[in-house]
């Protein structure tokens, strides 16, 4: 029988608003072309998480507006399944918006503050609608190598001790705008405020994800090499023009 | 009065000079000379308008909603005032009304003239403040250059604040089929006209992935839809509070649909009906038509204005337009946002134009810095038809990389200038058959003068 990667996308209607749509069809095609099976399962706002069935939960970003109910979602019905599922060496990415709900909480423009899920040691202050609005493209080195995307957000995110950025802002602004981390990761949760969407046209940070995921049910697998010259362009010429546009 | 004649001899000066120069339209520029000059220019100029001012906004639409209006405004006997080359933020307007003044900044034809403005979603507060309209036109609210705007929800809430503090004089003309809208529409002593498609045999079967505001304004429950005509426009009710799509004045009752037009039938207030082919295609113009009616009407114009209005409508540059290019058929449909873009897309191919296509991708500020949405569209409606693919524009990768995910090999595909790519794509176009040139706003503006300069049209800034 073939593998099969199991995917949770968490409030896909109310998490979805930029493109990260693409983020799930990435998945499912470097699956299918390794020939591996693709499972998901579109959970919204009042249905149960399975601690224990999922490979990968994808959290994507939102409004203000949908970000406050998915916040009250996680609080009362996915919350402890999510942590669980973690401590299972379950995978979660998030994105944007749901990035921010990984923290400890999230202070919005008004003040109020809406409690995280606690998975990464991290939160976010939203300064007011006054403050300037991070928005562009970003570049952010990686493993070695890049991410490019773009990101949208008015947050800023400031990490304690226990979680380190998953990449350093090359060009952009990142969590906060002033320390060059962007992005969160520990152990098996990754966060970042890159859509645009994130995994298509960064295939060797969906591989690992991919392959993360993968490893608590196949243990040492390792994934064929699948063609990706339109991915690599995508990827370098979105490099290349957010460095080009930044000397200018 | 010294500094309104000096202000509008400026922007006349201006706008000849730049385009004698060959600047480009120049429609934006003169503008700016006037505002700074005189900034109260906009308001005292709209003030000489005998027949007041009609503002058209909404994040899709808006040019031909006012160009279909214009239209029929002057098929009942107005002289319309209007930005008509897209030009839709206050300096824009300033600009058409200096356009229209004599040297010393006198509108002629005073009794005549009615201003038919298309205005920027986030423009509008000024807007309002400046032209004092009559009317306002609120197509609708898809989400459209994030970056800008940050979020959809941003613009609701400015609009939202511009309604609140209009004059109860003023009639707000909303699309009933869109629930954030119908929304608008519920502030108390609120003038309202509500329009929309009452014909279901046109609904898709369910709600695309550009789908937005599926959710109730008043109690936050998933909206549910008897009807979806495009993106999250249709016929919509909540469970949870028993809110549903209000009733409407001006309404479709019925659509034909042919490859280049639309057969439509209009009900009108007083039980009135205006039947009428229109020589658009695509059911985002039956909306823009039926938004058009609905303001003509508002602002009292009849049925036989509407038709004859309508029927001898022609698409608006650069929107819906065709040119014939060394024996092939071209078209071009600018490309704004998923929900817009998937409309086209499904027409072209309910049409049978689908086989030929050239995409640019551009991400200056106005296409949208954020080219996410792509994802959000369904290239995947093509399958099955799209033979020739060419991909294009500054971001032409990344669109290269979302139609390989639509199933299309696109890694030769790849053409980064502009003027080649155009050439190839005609190119490998069989004669006979049609080319659809899919850019984004400011690849339009590349394309459409390369394609008239081509086709020997003169240029768009010339035309009405
Ligand atoms: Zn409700």
């Amino acid at each position: 029988m073939a593998k099969k990667l199991r995917v949770a996308h968490l409030y896909p209607k109310l998490m979805n608003i930029y493109g990260d749509r693409g983020n799930i069809l990435c998945l499912k095609r470097r699956c299918e072309e390794r020939g591996l099976d693709f499972e998901l399962d579109e959970l919204s706002v009042g249905e149960k998480l399975k601690s224990d069935h999922y490979d990968l939960i994808f959290i994507g970003g939102a409004q203000d507006v949908d970000q406050r109910r998915v916040a009250g979602d996680l609080r009362e019905v996915k919350g402890d399944a999510l942590r669980e599922a973690v401590e299972n060496g379950v995978v979660v990415l998030a994105v944007c918006g749901g990035y921010q709900l990984m923290g400890r909480y999230y202070r919005t423009a008004e003040g109020a503050e809406l409690p995280g899920v606690g998975l990464l040691d991290m939160w976010t202050i939203h300064p007011g609608e006054a403050d300037k609005r991070f928005i562009g493209n970003i570049v952010v080195e990686w493993n070695g190598g890049t991410l490019v995307g773009f990101e949208n957000h008015g947050g800023r995110t400031y990490l304690g001790d226990g979680a380190r950025p998953l990449g350093k802002v090359v060009y952009g602004f990142g969590n906060n705008g002033e320390d060059a981390g962007e992005g969160a990761a520990r152990a098996g949760v990754f966060g970042t405020y890159l859509h645009g969407s994130l995994l298509p046209k960064n295939p060797k940070f969906a591989d690992h994800v991919i392959q993360a995921a993968l490893s608590r049910r196949y243990e040492g697998i390792e994934l064929d090499e699948i063609d990706d010259r339109v991915e690599e362009a995508a990827h370098a010429a979105a490099v290349q023009l957010a460095m080009g546009r930044s000397i200018i | 009065m010294i500094r309104r004649s000096v202000a509008v001899a400026a922007a006349k000066l201006t706008g000849g000079l730049s385009r004698r120069l060959g600047f480009g339209g120049g429609t934006a520029l003169p503008g700016l000379v006037a505002e700074r000059i005189d900034p109260e220019i906009v308001s005292d100029m709209a003030a000489q308008l005998g027949r007041g001012s009609v503002l058209v906004t909404g994040t899709n639409g808006k040019t031909t909603t006012a160009r279909l209006l214009r239209g029929i405004l002057r098929s009942s006997g107005l002289s319309p005032v209007a930005n008509s080359a897209g030009s839709n933020m206050m300096r824009g307007i300033a600009a058409a009304l200096a356009e229209s003044a004599t040297w010393t900044g006198d509108i002629r034809q005073r009794d005549r003239r009615i201003g038919v403005f298309e205005v920027d979603e986030a423009t509008l507060p000024q807007a309002v403040s400046a032209l004092r309209p009559r009317a306002i036109v609120f197509t609708n609210l898809f989400r459209d250059q994030l970056d800008r705007y940050g979020e959809v929800e941003y613009v609701g809430g400015i609009w939202r604040e511009t309604i609140d503090g209009l004059d109860a004089k003023v009639t707000v003309i909303l699309n009933a089929d869109d629930p954030s809208l119908a929304a608008l529409g519920r502030r108390a002593g609120l003038r309202t006209l509500f329009f929309g498609l009452e014909d279901e045999s046109l609904a898709i079967e369910k709600l695309e992935h550009a789908a937005d505001a599926r959710w109730c304004s008043i109690c936050g429950r998933e909206l549910s839809y008897s009807a979806i005509y495009y993106g999250h426009l249709g016929h919509w009710r909540c469970e949870g509070c028993d809110t549903s799509r209000p009733g409407v004045e001006v309404g479709i009752t019925s659509i034909e649909t042919f490859p280049e037009a639309l057969s439509l039938t209009v009900s009108l207030p007083n039980d009135q009906t205006a039947q009428f082919k229109l020589p658009l295609s695509g059911l985002y113009n039956a909306y823009n038509a039926l938004a058009a009616a609905a303001a003509a009407s508002a602002l009292g114009a009849t049925n036989h204005d509407i038709e004859r209005g309508l029927r001898h409508a022609s698409a608006t540059f650069g929107r819906q337009e065709r040119l014939t290019i060394e024996g092939r058929d071209v078209e071009v449909i600018l490309a704004k946002n998923p929900a817009g873009l998937n409309e086209v897309l499904r027409t072209i191919t309910n049409n049978g134009r689908s086989e030929n296509i050239v995409f640019f991708l551009n991400d200056d500020i106005a296409d949208g810095r954020d080219i996410s949405w792509i994802w959000d569209v369904d290239f995947e409606l093509l399958s099955g038809s799209l033979k020739n693919v060419t991909v294009s524009g500054i971001r032409a990768w990344d669109m290269a990389l979302r139609l390989k995910y639509a199933g299309f090999d696109t890694f030769d595909r790849v053409e980064l200038d502009t003027e080649r790519a155009l050439r190839k794509a005609l190119t490998e176009t069989p004669e006979g058959e049609p080319l659809i040139v899919v850019p984004t706003y400011t690849a339009m503006l590349d394309v459409r003068e390369m394609l008239a300069r081509w086709a020997g049209k003169k240029a768009f800034w010339q035309e009405d």
